[in-house]
């Protein structure tokens, strides 16, 4: 298992709670909750060793489609492909930005 | 994730944990305990380079069914197998026991646990093992009260010591699809070889295990197909008759006579397995 932790630069957009996915085979769990910085903050555990150039790709390539908020985001990874990965993250994402939307299921 | 998506019968066995729990309580008044944003995690598995999971695979909610408050416990069996672990051992005896203190305050709450476990979580080992312990003591002590319902739907299906445990609830509803057995498959497998016991023969281990051969054994109350409104039908039905008169696992000592007379020596095929538990259950009656 590793321990990886990225920050990104973020919109001063607001963030509710949410939380997708769940921490089983080829899946993910992502956790959005606000926080009182001024960055995107991305904290990563995952079951694949040596995945860090890759998790840094996976960001880079969200960061223009979806400017980040700024937020706490915590990973939990359970061998994931970078394709399950990047659905999970935008929806994640989208949750946390939209206004009403129901918090975590 | 959207309302809609859910409809009246979809199935109720693809549903994630959360989500079976929101669909058995009345719609609206699901409120989560420990939740996952709580960050309450197993502070094992991490050390033993296994990511964890923020609700340590166990939901916990209270809310009411047809108006009754009711506590819900269900096991995500997605992660880690379902295994029970310190944390998540722990939530669901905590609910049990939150639902014992408000009967005793005179305030009538019930249980359903929805139940998709193969038992203690090894990684865990004595901590899982006392945390399956104290969920026992607490559906005994719950059971007097109010109906504690077990509900096994699978995929995963519900063993070791959590078998015991959902032996012991008021009621239990199962699907053509849930299995129920202290052992599970491979467990039996290895002890006993492949020729006795092949792990992988889907449609045996079913005629052994599986939901229909269970409850034409008289184990189980209820056998249901895989909906989201059968599973929620027959938890409310179960609900709605109360504690019943004598619990199932009150009347072991007939079913241990039955096995006292079982010749073994022949080969036991699930039709026999079945006369032989359901004389054991008449015999009481």
């Amino acid at each position: 298992m590793e321990t990886l932790y990225f920050q990104r630069p973020a919109s001063a957009s607001q963030v509710q709670p949410s939380l997708v996915g769940y921490v089983g085979s080829g899946d993910l769990e992502v956790m959005i909750e606000p926080s009182h910085g001024e960055c995107a903050e991305i904290h990563i555990q995952t079951s694949t060793a040596g995945s860090e150039v890759r998790w840094q790709q996976i960001i880079d390539q969200i960061t223009p489609v979806i400017p980040l908020p700024a937020m706490r985001m915590d990973i939990h990874d359970f061998a994931a492909t970078p394709g399950v990965i990047r659905l999970r993250i935008e929806q994640a994402l989208e949750q946390a930005m939209s206004l009403g939307g129901s918090h975590h299921e | 994730m959207n309302n809609t998506m859910t409809t009246k019968d979809s199935s109720f066995i693809e549903q994630s944990a959360r989500q079976r729990v929101k669909n058995v309580l009345d719609e609206g008044t699901m409120r989560e305990l420990i939740s996952p944003f709580d960050r309450i995690t197993s502070p094992w598995l991490a050390k033993q380079g296994i990511v964890s999971q923020f609700d340590d695979g166990v939901v916990i909610a209270r809310g009411t069914i047809n108006g009754e408050q009711t506590v819900v416990a269900a096991i995500e069996g997605s992660f880690q197998g379902g295994s029970l672990g310190e944390v998540s051992g722990a939530k669901i005896a905590g609910a049990l026991e939150l639902a014992v203190e408000e009967n005793e305050n005179g305030n009538p709450m019930s249980a359903v646990l929805i139940l998709e476990t193969g038992g203690v979580r090894l990684q865990e080992a004595n901590l899982g093992l006392a945390a399956i312990a104290e969920i026992q003591s607490a559906i005994v002590a719950l059971r007097r009260y109010r109906p504690v319902v077990a509900l096994v739907t699978g995929p995963v299906g519900c063993f070791g010591g959590m078998s015991i445990s959902a032996a012991l609830c008021s009621y239990i509803i199962m699907t053509r699809e849930g299995r129920l057995g202290l052992n599970g498959p491979l467990v039996i497998e290895q002890e006993a070889g492949i020729a006795e016991y092949n792990a992988s023969d889907r449609p045996f281990i079913w005629s052994v295990i599986g939901g229909k051969q269970r409850f034409e054994s008289g184990l189980v109350d209820s056998y249901i197909s895989d909906s989201q409104s059968s599973a929620r039908e027959a938890v409310e039905q179960y609900l709605n008759q109360g504690v019943p008169e004598i619990h199932r696992s009150e009347k072991y000592s007939d079913l241990l006579e039955a096995f006292l007379r079982l010749d073994t020596q022949d080969h036991i095929a699930p039709h026999d397995a079945q006369q032989v538990l359901l004389e054991g259950v008449a015999s009481h009656e």
